[in-house]
């Protein structure tokens, strides 16, 4: 018999409900190491309220989550804090600390949560902005950077954390298209290098190549699930199949 | 024109006075904003108890009339067997006043303050007071500044209320050789213009102040 790995997160039966309105009805998804699944679906469809109630940033109504097939105790804020530390999250809107420049927003968190001395966390927040191709940008503030620039570090900052899985909300999905190229760079980089990885996306070309499996996402459930392989096939007459080729119809009519 | 009446009586009340009034703006404009920086967090972020508690504070401090909180407090308490002397309980009137305003101030900084930031640190393991510590506040005071600046000028004239309650500082010592000469004119130009000095002063260091908290993205856009 062969034993399937082991999930490095799992969450199961995830239910959120804002005012009455089911935004998310039991979802139940796992990564094993080195894993990259993809969320997609029409917006409203609770992909980012999923990944957020993953890291509980928005506490989800039921459900449980495991790292390393140990459970987070969801009311013992310290378990929380723990976790989070080992999820890097990227945010569409990117989130960086506008006071602080690049450097100083990757190092932070290991100053003040990891408690790193300060030299320490300075020269491997350097280390992560090189990592990202911005060791020249150390020194300038988020609102002197591109979209692009700024999505970057970001990900430097959660990679400092060394997470042992990654949460990404549509992480180019605020960008300029020109800008698009450089952070699909780094996310695939990641990947390469065995990161584990959920990511909410609507590049097409990208899912095709890198994803492990899909999960289509509607009205707060996963309703479809599988290898890109199969799912995207042009003969498959799935939902993902069809929602993919709206999205290409109308990548072609802006060409 | 009598030059011994400036130079040997009015002049040195008024050092006098002067430096009882720094002696009540400094320590009542420094405790006053870390009351308020506390206060305005909490009103935001604290426990719904501790922000009906602080709010309850705020609606107070700012609702009464500075003079009737000085002399409750000073004239008050005693019934209650809790004595001050007049400089104390005007610091104690001064910081709890300013406190209340700065909080405003700082409530309005931090309102506009991106959810995002505070999800970003979240995500990274902060709890939610290095959070607030760290990320929140640092912005939220930027941009408070300049009201709490404004606050900070206030603090320096009305610490002419002090006199009412008998701490003799500079609008007080001014007021005692005016009654005793009749020369409300001279003396209060002077004190006047004194306070003028002081607020010019405070508000050239805040203005610096600000300047060097300058940072790329809190800037004004200046045409």
């Amino acid at each position: 018999m062969i034993v399937p790995p082991p999930d490095v997160i799992r969450v199961e039966n995830i239910c959120k409900s804002f005012s009455g309105k089911n935004i998310l009805t039991s979802v139940s998804l796992g990564l094993t190491q080195g894993e990259l699944k993809v969320l997609i679906g029409p917006s409203g469809g609770g992909k980012s309220t999923l990944l957020q109630c993953i890291n509980f940033l928005i506490p989800p109504d039921r459900g449980t989550v495991w790292l390393e097939g140990r459970e987070i105790q969801i009311h013992h804020k310290r378990d929380i804090y723990e976790f989070r530390q080992q999820v890097g999250m990227i945010f569409q809107e990117f989130n960086l600390f506008d006071h602080l420049n690049a450097l100083d927003n990757v190092a932070i968190a290991l100053r003040k949560v990891k408690k790193l001395k300060k030299q320490a966390a300075i020269e491997r927040a350097m280390a992560e902005l090189d990592r990202v191709g911005l060791r020249e940008h150390a020194s300038l503030y988020p609102a002197q950077l591109s979209g692009g620039q700024k999505q970057r570090v970001s990900i430097a900052r959660a990679l400092a954390m060394d997470p042992k899985v990654m949460l990404l909300d549509e992480p180019t999905s605020a960008l300029d298209p020109e800008l698009i190229g450089e952070v699909l760079f780094v996310i695939r980089d990641l990947a390469r290098n065995g990161m584990t990885m959920l990511l909410a996306t609507h590049q097409v070309g990208f899912i095709q190549q890198m994803a492990d499996e899909i999960l289509f996402m509607e009205g707060g459930c996963i309703i479809e699930r599988g290898k890109p392989a199969d799912l995207l096939l042009p003969a498959s007459r799935t939902r993902t199949r069809a929602y993919i080729d709206k999205l290409s119809e109308l990548y072609e009519e802006l060409k | 024109m009598n030059v011994g009446f400036y130079t040997e009586t009015l002049i040195p009340a008024l050092n006098r006075g002067l430096l009882v009034s720094l002696g009540l703006i400094v320590p009542s404009g420094l405790i006053g904003l870390l009351l308020g920086i506390l206060v305005g967090t909490f009103r935001v972020y604290g426990h719904p108890v501790v922000r009906k508690i602080t709010d309850g504070y705020a609606s107070v401090f700012r609702g009464t009339p500075l003079v009737v909180q000085l002399f409750v407090l000073y004239f008050g308490l005693p019934n209650l067997g809790i004595y001050f002397d007049a400089y104390t309980a005007a610091v104690i009137g001064f910081i709890l006043c300013s406190g209340a305003y700065h909080s405003e101030y700082i409530r309005g900084g931090l309102l506009s303050i991106k959810n995002g930031q505070f999800l970003a640190a979240q995500s990274l393991g902060f709890s939610m007071v290095k959070t607030l510590l760290w990320v929140i506040v640092p912005q939220a005071i930027r941009r408070a500044l300049p009201g709490c600046g404004n606050e900070l000028i206030y603090l320096i004239k009305y610490s002419s209320l002090a006199y009412m309650i008998t701490c003799i500082e500079l609008t007080g010592e001014g007021k005692v050789i005016a009654s005793e000469t009749f020369k409300y004119t001279e003396i209060f130009f002077i004190v006047g213009f004194i306070y003028l000095i002081l607020t010019s002063v405070a508000s050239f260091f805040l203005r610096r102040l600000e300047n060097s908290l300058r940072l790329p993205g809190f800037d004004h856009y200046s045409l």
